[in-house]
C-alpha cells in the first residue's frame, strides 16, 4: 500500500472540505447532548442520593433498584428499548430524547450511588452534633453533611460523567445526526474514510480537554483513605 | 396494561426467541472472555510502563496514547477499524476489529488503574523485596503488581463490568452478540419482546456483578452503615 493512497482515503482535503459542515453540525449535536445529559443525570441522581438519605423504606426500595437496574443494564439496551421497543405502547420520542432520557437515567443512577457512598462516609456524630445545635435536617444536610460528602466524590463523579458523555456516540444506533453518524454517512456517500477521520478528530477536539479536565480534578481531590 | 404484556412480556414469543437469544448470550459471554483477558493484559503493560518509563519522550508517548484512547468513544474507534482499514486494504473479520478496537480502548482504562495501583505500593515494600535479593523484575511479578492488583480490585471490577456492557457495541458491526439477536428477533415478529428479554438476559448477567461492586465501594469509602 503506497503513501498516495492513504492520503487520498483518508486525508483527502477536497472531500474533508466539502463534508466538514456536516460533521461539524454534529459536533454541536454531541456537544449539546454531552451537556444536557450531564446536567439532567447530575441533579436527578443528587436529588435520588439526598432522597435516599431521609431513610423511608419503600423509597430506598425503588431507589436501590433504580439505580442496581441502570448500573447494570448496558446504555445500548436502554436506548433501544427507549427508541424501537416503547412505540408499540404508544410512547414514541425522537432519536435525541432517546438517548437523552437514556443516557441521563444511566448517568442518575451512578451519581446516586456515588453521591449515597459520600454521605455514608460522612461519621454520623457530625449529623448529630449539626442536629443538637438546632439545624434542621434539611440544613445540616445542606450545611454539614453535603459539603464534606462532595470532596470524596468530586473524581469519581468527573469520571463518571466523561465516561457517559462518551457515550453519546450511541445516539448513532438510533439514527441520531451527532458526529459519528454524520461521518458515517458522509463516508458512505463519499466513499472515502476521510470524514471519518475528520469525525474521530472532531471527537479528540471535543473529549480530550474533558479527558484533561478529569485528570486535574482526580489530582485536585484525591480520595483521602 | 394487556398492550404493555403483549409488546413487552409476550410469553409465547418469549420461548419461541429463547433458543436464538441464549445463543446471543453465548456469544456475548464468549465476547467478554476474549476481549477482557485481552484488555487486562495490554492494561498491565501500560500500567508498568507508565511507572517504569524513565525517557521523558517515552513517557510523553504513552501519556498521549492513553489519553487519546480515553477520549475517543469506544464506538467511534469501532466503526473507525471497521469500516476504515478496507481504504487501507485489508478487510478485517469482525472479531477481529472488535477485539483490537476493544484492546485499544481497554488498554488506557485497565493501564490507568494499574498505574493507580502500582503506584499506591509503597517504596518500603520494594526496597525491601530488593533487599532479600529479587531482581526487580522479580520484585514487579511477585510483589508489585499482586499488591497493586488487590488495592485496585473495586476498580477492576468495575471497569470489567464496563467492559461486558460495551460488548453491546459490537452489534453495530452486525456481530450476532445478544443485542443484536434481539433486534434481528423484534424486526422479526414485529415485536419488541424480544429487546426486553435481552435486557432481562443483561440484569441477570451483571446485577451480581453490580450488587459485589456496591458492597467493595462502601468498604473502600469508609462507610459504616
Amino acid at each position: 500500500m503506497d503513501l498516495n493512497a492513504l492520503v487520498f482515503s483518508f486525508f483527502n482535503l477536497e472531500i474533508a472540505w466539502e463534508y466538514l459542515p456536516d460533521i461539524l453540525k454534529g459536533m454541536v449535536v454531541t456537544i449539546e447532548l454531552g451537556l444536557v445529559v450531564a446536567i439532567t443525570g447530575l441533579v436527578f441522581g443528587m436529588a435520588l442520593a439526598v432522597l435516599r438519605a431521609l431513610q423511608v423504606r419503600p423509597l430506598n426500595f425503588f431507589i436501590i433498584c433504580f439505580a442496581d437496574i441502570m448500573r447494570a443494564l448496558p446504555p445500548l439496551v436502554v436506548i433501544m428499548m427507549l427508541f424501537f421497543a416503547f412505540p408499540y405502547i404508544q410512547i414514541s420520542m425522537s432519536a435525541f430524547t432517546a438517548t437523552w432520557l437514556a443516557l441521563s437515567l444511566v448517568l442518575a443512577a451512578f451519581v446516586e450511588e456515588i453521591c449515597w457512598a459520600g454521605i455514608v462516609s460522612v461519621p454520623k456524630g457530625q449529623s448529630e452534633a449539626a442536629r443538637s445545635t438546632g439545624l434542621s435536617w434539611l440544613q445540616s444536610m445542606l450545611y454539614v453533611v453535603l459539603p464534606q460528602a462532595v470532596r470524596l466524590t468530586v473524581a469519581p463523579l468527573t469520571n463518571r460523567v466523561i465516561a457517559i458523555t462518551k457515550s453519546t456516540a450511541l445516539g448513532s444506533v438510533v439514527g441520531l445526526s451527532e458526529v459519528l453518524n454524520n461521518s458515517q454517512s458522509a463516508m458512505s456517500n463519499s466513499g472515502n474514510a476521510t470524514p471519518l477521520m475528520l469525525g474521530a478528530i472532531g471527537c479528540l477536539l471535543i473529549f480530550i480537554p474533558v479527558v484533561l479536565l478529569g485528570r486535574w480534578t482526580e489530582t485536585r481531590f484525591r480520595w483521602k483513605q | 396494561m394487556d398492550e404493555i404484556f403483549k409488546n413487552f412480556f409476550n410469553f409465547p414469543i418469549y420461548i419461541e426467541v429463547a433458543p436464538y437469544l441464549l445463543k446471543g448470550l453465548l456469544n456475548t459471554l464468549l465476547l467478554s472472555a476474549l476481549v477482557i483477558p485481552f484488555g487486562l493484559a495490554a492494561g498491565l503493560l501500560v500500567g508498568v510502563l507508565s511507572i517504569t518509563l524513565k525517557n521523558r519522550w517515552a513517557r510523553a508517548l504513552l501519556a498521549i496514547y492513553i489519553d487519546v484512547f480515553r477520549a475517543l468513544p469506544p464506538l467511534v474507534l469501532l466503526i473507525f477499524i471497521y469500516y476504515g482499514t478496507p481504504f487501507l486494504g485489508w478487510e478485517l473479520p469482525k472479531l477481529l476489529a472488535v477485539v483490537i478496537g476493544f484492546m485499544l480502548n481497554n488498554s488506557s482504562y485497565y493501564g490507568e488503574i494499574f498505574r493507580a495501583g502500582l503506584e499506591s505500593v509503597p517504596n518500603g515494600q520494594i526496597e525491601a523485596a530488593r533487599s532479600t535479593g529479587l531482581s526487580a523484575t522479580q520484585t514487579l511479578i511477585h510483589i508489585q503488581i499482586p499488591q497493586a492488583t488487590r488495592n485496585v480490585m473495586p476498580d477492576l471490577i468495575s471497569n470489567t463490568i464496563e467492559v461486558i456492557k460495551l460488548t453491546t457495541l459490537a452489534s453495530a458491526v452486525a456481530m450476532p452478540e445478544l443485542l443484536r439477536v434481539a433486534r434481528d428477533a423484534q424486526s422479526l415478529f414485529y415485536n419488541p419482546s424480544p429487546i426486553v428479554l435481552a435486557a432481562i438476559f443483561y440484569l441477570l448477567l451483571l446485577w451480581p456483578l453490580v450488587r459485589l461492586l456496591s458492597r467493595f465501594e462502601h468498604k473502600k469509602m469508609g462507610g459504616g452503615h
